[in-house]
Order: structure tokens, then C-alpha cells, then sequence
């Protein structure tokens, strides 16, 4: 019997991140991993999350693997690029909450200038989730990563004019946040354009939200995006993100279960998130690293 | 939707004056307006006054590949001024338009396979057009039949149900919507189905023609209208248009959902 192949129309836009050692995201022709359809030039990538604080609430399962480096974010980023092979460093600034450290603009400026000195991968730099505060860090360090390519987010359909005009004058590509909802995602992408900063600078995050809403939202969410973006909807046609370590590692089961359990749990998000389209997965423990990079090569074929 | 640009046919002044003269830029701003308003493709007549038309023809289809390389349908009811457009295309053509008239059928069919054009058949015949649709099924039978017979994809057949104007043949509209409706079945993968939408406002006051015309061509794409000739310059139509598409959940909603599809 004939083998039908699903023939698209667009192409998903491809956006380089990093200045050093840039690499490519996006471009795909049709879905991923199917065999035929999928003319994907860029496989997708794995980052590991940095924060510039050590992070209390992450399980001990999850701080032994990386010891001392936990309370210096450049050694920390030194250890998941070198060590654990990461494709990208995600900066996360937990420490300019008003509620943890509140460091200041200048304090996460000078983590993110030094960190980009010692590791030549790509970064992604995300805040602390205070959005007022972001406004004030992310415009300050995207102005000292000026040239570096880097990936800043996390914007917003409520907040997102200062984290664009601060990518825009700097040259970073940025993260456009939606709460699982397609609409405001396509919403978000049209006012950030409307700003006069390039479609293919956006990469997509579909915000996996409490209360019940999970994995299987996400993942028919993202499903429905890259189908729309293949189907010639430019508002749609961008990479995607997912924050994979964050969702797991902050479940009962992951905290609380077997020594393994939260490994697993981290494995099976990726993989979902892989076959639905993600081009950029952020993740925690180096075992998941590994197991999801094996996964890619695999279903890559 | 596949959008063809009237506005290029020596039936306006502007064009007539244009050809007359040679005058090129008033085709090209003519040509790039269509495109920058969401044309698809571009309808080209050199209009009824003119003394040479085929050499009109190969002027105007020229002078607007001098701007772009976009789709044209070459719409003349001559066989030489036909294929002399048909033939400067670079793009894809369409050929605007063929009927079920069997020598119709043979001459445009036969220049479709040679030039790989895309067919707009229009449901009359030497008789004229059928009152209702069910007459207008017989015609896009035999239109789907010839497709068949000369070996070109039925997919690239657009059927043209005649709308005609509302002041004069008010019962036409409906069995136009059921023709577009029933069509789909005639054949797989089914044929186009297009309209020539100016023509239901012909003759109604100016005030008048715009409002028709969109309201037409949003109860036409509810019966699964595929393509229009329209004007592309007339912002509130492709509005409309836009959110008939969109209600028929051919584009996914968001607030700016017009402006997304102009982003396009």
C-alpha cells in the first residue's frame, strides 16, 4: 500500500541563539520523527538550568549531582556544559525576587557578564517570575549580553513592551509566554511583531498552568501550534520551549518518590513534549540529559 | 482563500486609457496594489475596445511580470489572445475562463495540458445559464468529465456558478450557494469552486454594491466558496472575507485576527 506524506505548506522559522558558538533552532518542514514527513534540519536542543542562587526548595536527589557548583552559578554552568554536555545554559535570576534575595539589577548583570565569559554555549536568561521587578533586571542585563544572541523571557500578553524593546535594542531572541491558550499565544506573537521585532526571533513557551491543567493540555496545545504554524499561520510558525526540570521537579511524586522516580518523571515530560513539536527542553538532573539526548538520536534514526 | 484582483481589465478607464497609451506605471501601481492588499493572483483582460488584442495582451501580461511574478489569469474569451498569455506566464497560470460548450471544452482544455494551467469552467453553455442548480450540476459534470478526459487533476478546476446581478435575477443567488455546496461531490479530490463576485452588485446603485458584494461572498464561503475575482482594494469586503474564513475555522481566532491574516 502506498504511504501517504503529509505535504505542508509553511516551514516552522529558524532562530540562532548564542554569538560563541551559535546553533540552530526551528526550521522544520513537517512533524517531527515521523519517518518521510520529517525534513527537521535542526534537532531539537537540551538546556540545563543555572540558577544565580542555590535552590532551597530542589530535592536532594536532585542537588548532589551538582555539589559546591550550586552556590556559584558560573561554576554550575562550567559543569553542565562540560560535564553534562548541555546544547544551552538556562540562567534563571531566582535571586532578584523581592522575596528571596532581591539582589539587584547590577548583581545579576555582572553573574550573567561572568558566565558568559566562562562557557561558550548559548544562553537562555529568565527572571525571578516578579514581574515588575523582570522589567527592571531583564532591560539591565539584556543591554550587558548586548551582541551575545541570547534567548530572554519570559514575556507576557500583560507584560511584555520593556522585556521586547530591551531584546530589540540588544539583539536577543525572546520567549513568548500563553497560559495553555492558542489564541493569546497567536495574540502575544502579533503585538510583540507590532513592536517592530522579528517573527523569527520568537520562540514559543506554552506555560504548563496549576490547578489540574498538565502535560496533556500542553502537549495538544503545542500539537495544535506547530500544526497551524506548518499550515501557513505566521503568528504560529516559531519554535517552541518547555521548562521540563521546572514542571517535574516540582511534583509530590518527583520530590517524594524513589530515588528515580523524579529522573522518570523528568524522561517521560521531555519525550512527550519531543513528539509534540519541542525544539528547546529545558531540563535538571544530567541522568534525564542523558536519557532525552539518547531518546533524540534514536527516534532521530 | 484564493483571492484573483479584478482591477487589471480594459472594462475600467484607468486601464483602458493605460493600454491605449502604453502608459506602464499606471499597471504596475495597479498590479502591486492587488499584490500588497493580499491578491493571490492577478486577473488580466485587455477589456472589449481594444484594436489589437492580442498584442494588448502580451503588453499587459509583460508590463505587470516587470513588478511580479505572481500568479495571472488570463481572462479573454479569444483563443489566440489565450494562449498568448497563457504562454509569457511565469508563474503557474489560469486560464479564465472555459464553459461547458464542447468546443470551448476542447479548444481551452487542450491549451490547459499544454501550458499546465489551472481551468475556470463556468457553468453555461451555448444555451446560457441554467435558472437553477441543478442545471448548473449537468454543466460542471461535464466540465469535471472533460478534466478527466484531458487529463488534468480535477483539483486544478475552478467551477464558476455564474452569479448574476441581484436587481435583475434575484432567485439566481441561492441556486449559485447550492451549486457551490453540491459540487464538492462531483469528483475526488473535488473541484474548485470560484466566483466572479462583482457581477451580483452590477447595476445596483454605487451605495449599494460594496455591502452586496461582501455579503455575498461571506454566505459563499459558508457554503465553501475556494476562490473569489473581486476586488482585493476593497478593505471592507476582505474584511469580511477575513471573518468568514475565520468563523468557518479556516484561520485559529485571536483579537487581531485581521491583522494576523495581513501579516500573512
Amino acid at each position: 500500500m502506498e504511504r501517504l506524506i503529509e505535504k505542508w505548506q509553511d516551514k516552522i522559522s529558524e532562530v540562532v541563539i548564542g554569538a560563541k558558538k551559535p546553533i540552530t533552532i526551528g526550521g522544520e518542514t513537517g512533524i517531527y520523527f515521523i519517518d518521510g514527513e520529517d525534513k527537521c534540519p535542526n534537532p531539537p536542543r537540551v538546556a540545563m538550568e543555572v540558577w544565580d542562587m542555590e535552590p532551597e526548595a530542589w530535592p536532594e536527589v536532585l542537588k548532589t549531582n551538582f555539589g559546591n557548583a550550586l552556590k556559584d552559578p558560573v561554576e554550575w554552568a562550567k559543569l553542565c556544559a562540560d560535564k553534562f554536555s548541555a546544547d544551552l545554559i538556562c540562567l534563571r535570576l531566582a535571586s532578584t525576587h523581592p522575596d528571596t534575595k532581591n539582589a539587584s539589577s547590577q548583581e545579576a548583570g555582572k553573574t550573567l557578564e561572568k558566565i558568559l565569559k566562562a562557557v561558550s554555549v548559548p544562553l537562555i536568561v529568565i527572571g525571578s517570575s516578579a514581574p515588575e521587578k523582570d522589567n527592571e533586571v531583564m532591560a539591565h542585563c539584556a543591554n550587558a549580553a548586548k551582541g551575545e544572541n541570547c534567548l530572554f523571557g519570559i514575556a507576557t500578553q500583560d507584560n511584555y513592551k520593556t522585556l521586547t524593546a530591551a531584546c530589540l535594542s540588544s539583539g536577543h531572541s525572546i520567549i513568548s509566554e500563553a497560559p495553555i491558550d492558542i489564541n493569546i499565544a497567536k495574540q502575544l506573537n502579533i503585538l510583540i511583531c507590532d513592536m517592530q521585532f522579528s517573527a523569527d526571533k520568537i520562540v514559543i513557551h506554552h506555560a504548563t498552568g496549576a490547578l489540574g491543567y498538565g502535560l496533556e493540555y500542553t502537549y495538544s496545545i503545542m500539537e495544535r501550534t506547530r500544526l497551524a504554524g506548518l499550515s501557513g499561520d505566521r503568528m504560529l510558525s516559531m519554535p517552541m520551549i518547555n521548562f521540563v526540570g521546572q514542571e517535574a521537579w516540582r511534583t509530590k511524586e518527583a520530590k517524594t518518590g524513589q530515588k528515580d522516580t523524579g529522573i522518570l518523571w523528568e524522561v517521560a515530560t521531555a519525550t512527550a513534549y519531543l513528539n509534540s513539536g519541542a525544539d528547546i527542553l529545558v531540563m535538571n538532573h544530567p541522568k534525564a540529559v542523558e536519557q532525552i539526548n539518547k531518546a533524540i538520536k534514536a527516534l532521530k534514526g | 482563500m484564493f483571492i484573483i484582483g479584478e482591477r487589471i481589465n480594459g472594462m475600467f478607464k484607468d486601464v483602458a486609457k493605460a493600454i491605449k497609451e502604453k502608459d506602464k506605471a499606471v499597471i504596475h501601481t495597479l498590479a502591486l496594489k492587488q499584490v500588497s492588499c493580499k491578491a493571490s493572483a492577478l486577473d488580466v483582460n485587455v477589456g472589449p475596445a481594444s484594436a489589437n488584442p492580442k498584442e494588448a495582451m502580451e503588453w499587459l501580461v509583460k508590463t505587470i511580470q516587470e513588478v511580479t511574478d505572481i500568479t495571472l489569469a488570463i481572462d479573454t474569451t479569444k483563443q489566440d489572445v489565450m494562449e498568448t498569455g497563457l504562454s509569457l506566464c511565469k508563474a503557474k497560470p489560469i486560464i479564465n475562463s472555459a464553459n461547458a460548450n464542447e468546443e470551448k471544452i476542447k479548444n481551452l482544455f487542450s491549451l490547459a495540458k499544454k501550458y499546465n494551467a489551472s481551468v475556470i469552467g463556468l457553468t453555461m453553455d451555448k444555451v446560457g445559464i441554467p435558472k437553477d442548480s441543478e442545471g448548473r450540476m449537468e454543466l460542471a459534470m461535464k466540465l469535471v468529465a472533460a478534466c478527466v478526459e484531458y487529463g488534468i487533476d480535477t483539483s486544478e478546476l475552478y467551477l464558476d456558478a455564474v452569479i448574476l446581478p441581484v436587481n435583475v435575477a434575484q432567485p439566481h443567488a441561492k441556486e449559485v450557494l447550492k451549486t457551490i455546496r453540491d459540487s464538492k461531490m462531483l469528483a475526488d479530490p473535488a473541484p474548485k469552486t470560484v466566483l466572479g463576485l462583482s457581477n451580483v452588485s452590477q447595476g445596483s446603485p454605487s451605495q449599494s454594491k460594496s455591502l452586496i458584494n461582501r455579503t455575498f461572498l461571506a454566505m459563499a464561503i459558508s457554503s465553501g466558496l475556494d476562490a473569489a475575482i473581486m476586488d482585493v482594494t476593497d478593505r471592507e469586503l476582505m474584511d469580511s472575507m477575513i471573518t468568514a474564513e475565520l468563523l468557518m475555522e479556516k484561520q485559529l481566532y485571536c483579537d487581531s485576527y485581521l491583522e494576523a491574516y495581513r501579516k500573512k
